[in-house]
């Protein structure tokens, strides 16, 4: 016990640096953005309150009642909801199928491993504008020449007269694209640490590929599994740099004339661009938590799963 | 391997057994190479597009085709050049904040953001891991309880923060808000706890204090994990987008990269620049993808780089440590 006593000043000195910055700008936050959702109508002083409390005494739901009311809002939910419910497991789905084909071949491992692995290592930004660039306006575009092979006529994807569901498909295929790398890599070392001697006693068994990949693979991968869904979960909730990148109109622009996929968190920072507005920043806070809630309810329902299907 | 297992089968099943394996190799690196196809498009996509001359980019919008492989003399830098300066006749000054700006100030702010970072994790990791102090665990899970909440809760004060001590357009308030990080904490803790008792024990009859203890064995040993930390860090500001915008005017020569890029192309219309590229030849907008796409390319390239110099850091490191959706 008398460890304790000689350690105390020592994890002071070791804790302080980082236990400043946490307080001012991690802990702080979380309790005054908090609190700032509970007020209402609330508006720093000439830019300078930064403690909630000081600038507005009074306490209500106020933000979310507008929140939760607002059209926009709504409709940056049910757009974070189609995305969230359509890449997710279609890029686990993808990933988990390239992983097992890469575990299976010896020539060439590395290098495919190594191409899959480029999306991860590139700018968000820079990438979506190449994906707004292929597919492009009517005039443009390399999707538009591949289609027109076809016999379809081109399409505006992600000019402003872009149909709404026209662009769909680049931010759906952008989002698969840039979220596979790490995916196959987390499945990769899952693959690599399962027994060799499963796949011997099912060769001896004659048992189909599908079968075993089905049987074996996929429950002895469920860890990796579970893991990989929870993040990706959590990370296409908050979908939003992968939005605005494909159009390339600038932080506040989400396709369309009229914001056709403003997400969640782009109803955040779009309302945080009005810092001044009565009520603007409560208004952000508001959604903030609203996004943390379907966060944790998510992370919930996941971990009930896991509890009965998850092999460790 | 798999003559291993199929040795005890007899001659026609084992047959079988081969001619079904070709067929399956074949379909997979069938699939693979697809993926890889997939996977590379957007790359050659991004080069090809930006090296195209102006003619060859009017060609391509009258008749409505791509050149996929253009022919040699058709390829120019010209792309290059606007992205990087703007109007030849007023070229964006270094001071002002061309693109070569950006790549110094991204530079800049990771070498800062990524020094403090490592120092602070180390520090607190090695606390963590090591000290005994009242309240540890306590203080650890209510850490580890901040990863869970998203980013923009704590954007929304902060950018308040920074207003109110009139830090907005300057390095300090893109360096401060992310030179610390929970996850790393608690992944150095990790490694730091892995380090067997016995060594502490030994060092501490040779007579070293923890902290010489944490200079001299824990962080040589925990290399490894600091090396990816710092890679992860360097790789976080070059993507970083959101907060930049957020804390610099339009206008502000400390933009990085991924907001320089963006900008560079939002607010062209009527603007001087826009009479100038069609002074060039460019018709606007269709026609300033070639430029962008030099921008995009130039954004990329160096991280490309990095990652050939550290692929098995990187690629070691993001398995392990699991961070971005």
């Amino acid at each position: 016990m008398d460890d304790t006593k000689r350690d105390g000043w020592k994890a002071l000195i070791a804790l302080a640096p980082a236990a400043i910055m946490l307080i001012i700008f991690t802990f702080f936050p979380i309790v005054n953005t908090f609190t700032m959702s509970l007020m209402d109508g609330f508006a720093p002083k000439d830019g300078a309150g930064i403690f909630a409390i000081n600038n507005y005494g009074v306490f209500g739901f106020g933000a979310f009642k507008t929140v939760l009311t607002d059209p926009v809002f709504i409709d940056a939910l049910l757009n974070t909801l189609i995305l969230v419910v359509v890449s997710v497991p279609l890029t686990i789905t993808i990933a988990l199928l390239m992983a097992v084909g890469l575990n299976s071949i010896k020539k060439l491992q590395g290098l495919y491993q190594t191409i899959f692995f480029l999306p991860y290592v590139t700018n968000t930004i820079a990438l979506g504008m190449v994906f707004g660039a292929m597919f492009g306006s009517e005039k443009t575009g390399l999707i538009n020449e591949v289609l027109k092979i076809f016999g379809a006529t081109p399409k505006n994807w992600t000019t402003q007269s872009a149909l709404k569901w026209d662009s769909f498909w680049v931010i759906m295929i952008y989002t698969v694209w840039n979220g596979l790398a790490f995916k196959i890599l987390v499945f990769m070392s899952g693959l690599q640490s399962i027994d060799k001697q499963y796949y011997d006693a099912a060769k001896i068994d004659g048992t189909s590929k599908a079968r075993i990949l089905w049987k074996i693979t996929i429950p002895l991968l469920s860890p990796q599994i579970l893991y990989i869904s929870i993040t990706s979960f959590i990370g296409a909730f908050k979908a939003y740099t992968g939005v605005i990148s494909v159009f390339g109109r600038g932080a506040y622009d989400f396709g369309g004339a009229g914001d056709d996929w403003i997400t969640v968190v782009g109803y955040i920072y779009k309302s945080m661009q009005n810092v001044a507005m009565e009520g603007a920043m409560s208004k952000a806070a508001a959604g903030a938590v609203v996004l943390l809630v379907i966060i944790l309810i998510f992370t919930g329902i996941q971990n009930m799963v896991a509890k009965k299907r998850v092999h460790y | 391997m798999a003559s291993d297992a199929t040795y005890f089968l007899d001659e026609k099943s084992k047959k079988r057994y081969q001619r079904q394996r070709i067929a399956f190799n074949i379909l997979t690196y069938t699939f693979l190479t697809l993926c890889a196809l997939f996977m590379l498009i957007p790359f050659y996509y991004m080069i090809v597009t930006s090296l195209k001359d102006v003619e060859t980019i009017n060609t391509e919008l009258s008749t409505h085709t791509i050149k996929l492989f253009p022919s040699f003399k058709n390829l120019t830098l010209q792309n290059y050049r606007i992205a990087i300066y703007g109007q030849e006749a007023t070229p964006k000054t270094f001071a002002e904040g061309n693109f070569l700006r950006y790549f110094a100030n991204t530079i800049f702010v990771a070498i800062c953001s990524t020094a403090i970072t490592v120092v602070t994790s180390v520090l607190s990791a090695f606390a963590f891991a090591r000290l005994n102090f009242k309240g540890k665990n306590l203080l650890f899970t209510l850490l580890l309880s901040t990863m869970m909440i998203p980013g923009e809760m704590m954007i929304i004060t902060n950018f308040n923060t920074i207003k109110s001590i009139n830090w907005d357009n300057s390095y300090q308030a893109l360096i401060i808000t992310h030179a610390v990080s929970v996850f790393y904490i608690y992944y150095l803790r990790q490694t730091f706890q892995q380090i067997p008792n016995e060594l502490f024990l030994a060092a501490k009859v040779d007579g070293y204090g923890v902290f010489k203890y944490l200079w001299k064995v824990m962080i040589p040993i925990a290399m490894p994990t600091i090396v990816t930390i710092i890679i992860l860090c360097v790789m976080g500001s070059w993507n970083a987008y959101m907060w930049p915008t957020m804390i610099l005017s339009s206008n502000s020569p400390l933009k990085l990269v991924a907001n320089g890029l963006m900008d560079s192309f939002t607010a062209l219309n009527g603007t001087s620049t826009s009479d100038y590229l069609r002074e060039l030849g460019y018709s606007i907008p269709d026609g300033l993808n070639a430029i962008k796409l030099a921008g995009s390319f130039m954004v990329t390239l160096p991280l490309f780089i990095f990652f050939l110099i550290f692929r098995k850091y990187i690629m070691r490191g993001v398995s392990r440590s699991g961070i971005k959706g």
